[in-house]
């Protein structure tokens, strides 16, 4: 940090300016679909709210789709649906993926073995592979059973990270000194690394959930989504159907691109900003 | 080493020291074995039984898909799913069937296409294949080389602001799927301003010959799809290479450089960058591997007529051989790419030696 005198508030914005600015657009895209919904209602987004594929107008702001749903409806109340898959399966995920990373890294030998040729093999496997053959072989899917889907396989990178940091923290000299106090393995676990492992936990999240996300979107764009249910990945997911791009409907396809840049651009910034707060070495550069 | 191919004596010389390299690796050797096996009983065991677990038959609703567009009798399907059932042998007890899928697989059978009924699961991927290894090859390698320069040169303290200022952009165009950016570029530059061609491989009518003419075709479908799988992942390439670079530069042996007052330009190429590409290098091999499920999205976008729009064709038909089929392929692609990387890894880098324990 620079010598030069400077406010409490002002520094640890400076300092957390990344983490600051990513949050800042997650939340803004979060009120949009929060506030939307006071004054919209879900009617619009349904199919036949208004004549069909007209552009804006001030009745329909962002126009309507093929089947005349109002494209704003429709987003208002996709955003949410798609946030909380990514949400639900991120937290999952980096739940499952540190629980088997604190056993794999404190208890070692075979159980370590074990769950590191597990995650070996999964990580090879790209997931939205898997994930697409488990779509489309279960069907239409509901909104949470999509989200413990893509959990299912979002576990592997926290877990690896999680090992990793356990393994380098189980040797310091105040894990060890609470042992020979007679702390418990829980106790230590608790007490002692998981407040060390809070920043890289929270760095995880942000990136499964944005892997998540990413992954929902992509599937619901592939028409392997719940169908019912406005979201973003469903709205891609008609837009191309009925040719959307080459009928020049921009007004369809356009602001779920920006909701989605804002959204990834957001989470991007957030999890740098944690990764800086993880690894202080980063920090003196940025 | 004189012109591009090796003569006898390199080969023999390599050959040897692969083998000293093998004569301390044994162990790990028959690890990376052993896990490749279990990734490919893994995947076709998960194969085998994901259609099984639903409650309807991929047959019965395939038939019930077909009966829906154009008048078949219910009766008719019944015998039609009996027929089907026996033929593909979904009338006998699980084990069996297991065995059964076993076989055929190394038999290299992949089941037939329920949709496009006489065509086998082998001949459809063995057709899309080659264009889904060519747009991402090419793809993946511009985007590394660019993506790595980039990083290379933000981290690198005497450059100029050129490379700075791009940053960001690189930054934020890898936040965004692939399939987004190809979405805009087929919105503004194929039909606003209609300088590339919308979608497919190559102009309709064309016959697939070799010429320029044709090359030219194909170059000029490839161009959008490849530019926005390139820009989407320069940035993180850029990254990458960035915190190699970083530390990289903190080494004594850059210091000791400096200190013998070698040229900027000379530290920069053999000293820093030389040092921090090897893990890029891994990745690439890594994203190499990934190609053949790499860009799903963009092929569809682009109705580039690639594995991943065949496997999103499949799904629209419900097409489960060749969505089983195109599963398999990939899986068993990523895992043969990455054994051969594991094993001629010591042989690229030096500083890897695995010994047991």
């Amino acid at each position: 940090m620079t010598a030069k005198k400077e406010g409490k508030l002002g520094e640890a914005l400076r300092r957390y300016r990344l983490l600051i600015a990513g949050a800042t657009l997650v939340v803004l895209v979060m009120l949009f679909g929060l506030v939307g919904r006071l004054f919209v209602p879900l009617e619009r987004a349904e199919v036949g709210a208004g004549r069909p594929a007209k552009p804006p107008s001030a009745e329909h702001w962002l126009g309507t789709d093929q089947q005349g749903r109002d494209v704003l409806a429709d987003l208002i109340y996709g955003t949410p649906t798609s946030l909380r898959i990514g949400v639900i399966a991120g937290v999952l995920g980096v739940t499952i993926g540190a629980l088997m990373g604190l056993v794999a890294g404190y208890s070692g030998g075979i159980v370590d073995e074990v769950i590191r040729v597990i995650v070996d093999i999964l990580l090879t496997i790209p997931s939205l592979m898997i994930l697409i053959i488990v779509a489309s072989m279960l069907g239409a899917v509901s909104v949470e059973a999509m989200a413990l889907i893509i959990a299912a396989l979002a576990w592997m990178w926290p877990a690896r990270a999680v090992r990793a940091q356990v393994l380098t923290i189980r040797e310091r000299m105040y894990v060890q000194v609470a042992r020979f106090n007679g702390a418990s393995n829980l106790k230590i676990i608790v007490g002692e690394l998981l407040p060390n492992l809070a920043p890289y936990l929270a760095a995880n999240l942000v990136g499964a959930i944005s892997g998540a996300i990413l992954a929902s979107v992509g599937l619901s764009t592939l028409g392997l989504g719940p169908m019912t249910q406005p979201s973003l990945g469903l709205t891609f997911y008609w837009a191309i159907t009925y040719g959307a791009l080459i009928r020049q409907m921009w007004w369809w396809f356009l602001p779920p691109i920006v909701i989605i840049v804002i959204l990834f651009l957001g989470l991007f910034l957030m999890s740098q900003g944690l990764d800086q707060i993880a690894n202080p070495r980063l920090q003196s550069r940025a | 080493m004189q012109g591009r191919w090796m003569n006898a004596g390199q080969c023999i010389s390599i050959a040897l020291k692969f083998s000293e390299v093998a004569n301390v690796t044994i162990g790990y050797i028959v690890r990376r074995i052993g896990i490749f096996l279990l990734i490919v009983i893994t995947a076709v065991t998960i194969n085998f039984f994901m259609p099984r677990i639903r409650s309807t038959n991929p047959i019965q609703s395939r038939l019930n898909q077909l009966a829906a567009q154009g008048g078949v009798y219910e009766n008719q399907i019944q015998e039609l799913i009996k027929i089907y059932n026996a033929k593909f042998g979904l009338d006998k007890p699980l084990w069996q069937q297991y065995l059964i899928y076993w076989q055929d697989l190394l038999r290299l059978d992949l089941g037939v296409s329920v949709a496009f009924y006489p065509q086998t699961t082998l001949e459809m991927i063995a057709r899309s294949a080659p264009w889904t290894i060519g747009l991402l090859t090419v793809s993946t390698l511009i985007a590394f080389v660019l993506g790595t320069l980039l990083g290379a040169l933000m981290a690198w303290p005497r450059t100029s602001g050129i490379a700075t200022a791009l940053s960001p952009l690189f930054m934020t165009l890898s936040a965004i799927p692939y399939y987004l950016v190809g979405m805009l570029f087929i919105y503004l530059i194929a039909m606003r301003w209609r300088l590339l061609p919308v979608g497919g491989a190559y102009s309709a009518g064309t016959n697939l010959s070799l010429s320029w003419q044709t090359a030219l075709d194909i170059g000029r479908h490839a161009v959008l799809p490849a530019a926005s799988i390139v820009l989407s992942s320069i940035g993180s390439w850029g990254l990458g290479m960035r915190a190699m670079m970083t530390t990289t530069l903190g080494e004594d042996y850059l210091h000791m450089a400096e200190a013998k007052g070698l040229k900027p330009s000379t530290i920069f190429k053999d000293y820093a960058l030389r040092n921090a590409l090897l893990p890029q290098v891994t990745s690439l091999a890594i994203s190499l591997s990934l190609v053949m499920s790499g860009a799903v999205l963009v092929e569809v976008i682009f109705g580039y007529p690639g594995v991943g729009n065949l496997l999103f064709k499949a799904i629209a038909g419900n097409d489960y051989f060749v969505i089983q089929g195109i599963a398999l392929f990939i899986i068993l692609s990523i895992g043969v790419v990455l054994l051969a990387l594991d094993l001629l890894y010591p042989l690229i880098d030096p500083r890897i030696r695995y010994r047991q324990g």
